[in-house]
């Protein structure tokens, strides 16, 4: 849910990796939070176990600069990828202006991905929310891995609409801003939409 | 009703301001916070300098949000009030209109009692205020796009891409 504070000239979206345990959500974040100048950004918040897997979100506040003379501001959220968070995802996923599918491209994770995708339809579904109808996007990751599902074959499996779509090899930030600046143009243009 | 985005227009932050700064001072608390259900900040009153607002609001977001998944899970509507007591500092965090979070920070120079009704009071206001956000968005949604006079609606593509070129 996008909110548009005249009072102090800002705009503020939310957007949610999603996708199945592992695929490297929380990296994402992690490499955009150390690559981004300290002045535009907030803290990293992770609610995470002891191991690291994200337990609720993970969650970083992001400013990226002046549009029209409004200030933009995109809070990046991932949920816990691991099918039994099933009840955080739902919560996390309330109010989003746009979602960003990590897929993992590895061989041995293609049913995850398409479990986590339809998991996702149904969540949206829910909240009487369409993936058609949002700004959507996929993320290919791992994509520097040996054992990896060719592109045409994970478009065909998870893209039937053909939306916009990055490689990512998300730990050395390939692709991780293009996916970013893809999701937000989607978004800024469905508000523009809405105006 | 509160299905939609949020648009805040200068004189709703100011009423809010107005309400969230009485409240502060009714119920001696040390700060207080009005956050969207989805996590942004939309007013504040007090003691605001040394708190890390933007992750406060993500957090008391999250925190209403699993409350409200465990209502559901026990039959409930929802939990509308939260209590977190700490060793100088408490938070009184409330669900107002249902789409607003209250969020109330207190020491010993306030009490749970005191913050509680003073509380009660705001959350009729805010809800009030509420209303005439929503009803005034609809109107304007009638109106369509040339009366809402917003520059957004200029982007371009090219805007876009020079927010990525810092």
């Amino acid at each position: 849910m996008s909110f548009i504070n005249y009072a102090a000239r800002e705009i503020n979206c939310k957007l949610v990796y999603y996708g199945p345990g592992l695929c490297g959500k929380t990296t994402n974040l992690q490499y955009i939070f150390s690559k981004v100048d300290p002045n535009s950004k907030g803290k990293l918040i992770s609610l995470a176990t002891e191991t690291e897997r994200t337990l609720f979100f993970d969650f970083l506040p992001l400013e990226l600069g002046t549009i029209r003379g409004f200030k933009t501001r995109f809070h990046l959220y991932t949920v816990p990828g691991q099918v039994f968070y099933d009840a955080s995802r739902k919560l996390i996923l309330r109010g989003a202006d746009g979602v960003i599918f990590v897929a993992d491209s590895q061989v041995e994770r293609m049913e995850s991905n398409i479990e986590s995708l339809e998991n996702l339809e149904i969540n949206l579904a829910e909240q009487k929310m369409k993936l058609e109808s949002m700004p959507f996007v996929l993320q290919y990751n791992k994509r520097d891995l040996p054992n990896i599902v060719p592109t045409d074959e994970l478009q065909a499996a998870l893209n039937p609409r053909n939306v916009p779509w990055f490689e990512a090899c998300a730990p050395k930030g390939t692709g991780v801003f293009e996916t970013l600046k893809g999701t937000a143009k989607l978004v800024l243009n469905e508000l523009k939409k809405k105006t | 009703m509160f299905g939609t985005d949020l648009t805040l227009f200068e004189e709703d932050e100011r009423r809010f301001t107005a309400v969230l700064a009485r409240l502060c001072t009714d119920s001696k608390s040390r700060a207080v916070f009005l956050i969207d259900k989805s996590g942004q900040l939309i007013s504040s009153a007090g003691e605001t300098a040394s708190v890390d607002i933007t992750s406060l609001a993500s957090l008391t977001a999250g925190n209403i949000a699993a409350t409200g998944g465990l209502a559901q899970l026990l039959g409930e509507k929802e939990f509308s009030v939260l209590f977190h007591e700490g060793e100088k500092d408490h938070l009184h965090i409330s669900v107002v209109a249902q789409r607003g979070i209250l969020v109330v920070l207190f020491d010993q120079r306030s009490s749970l009692g005191l913050v509680r009704l003073r509380v009660k009071r705001a959350s009729e206001d805010i809800t009030q205020i509420f209303s005439g956000m929503a009803a005034r968005t609809q109107q304007e949604a009638g109106r369509g796009r040339a009366a809402f006079q917003t520059q957004f609606a200029q982007i371009t593509d090219e805007d876009i891409d020079n927010l990525f070129m810092r």
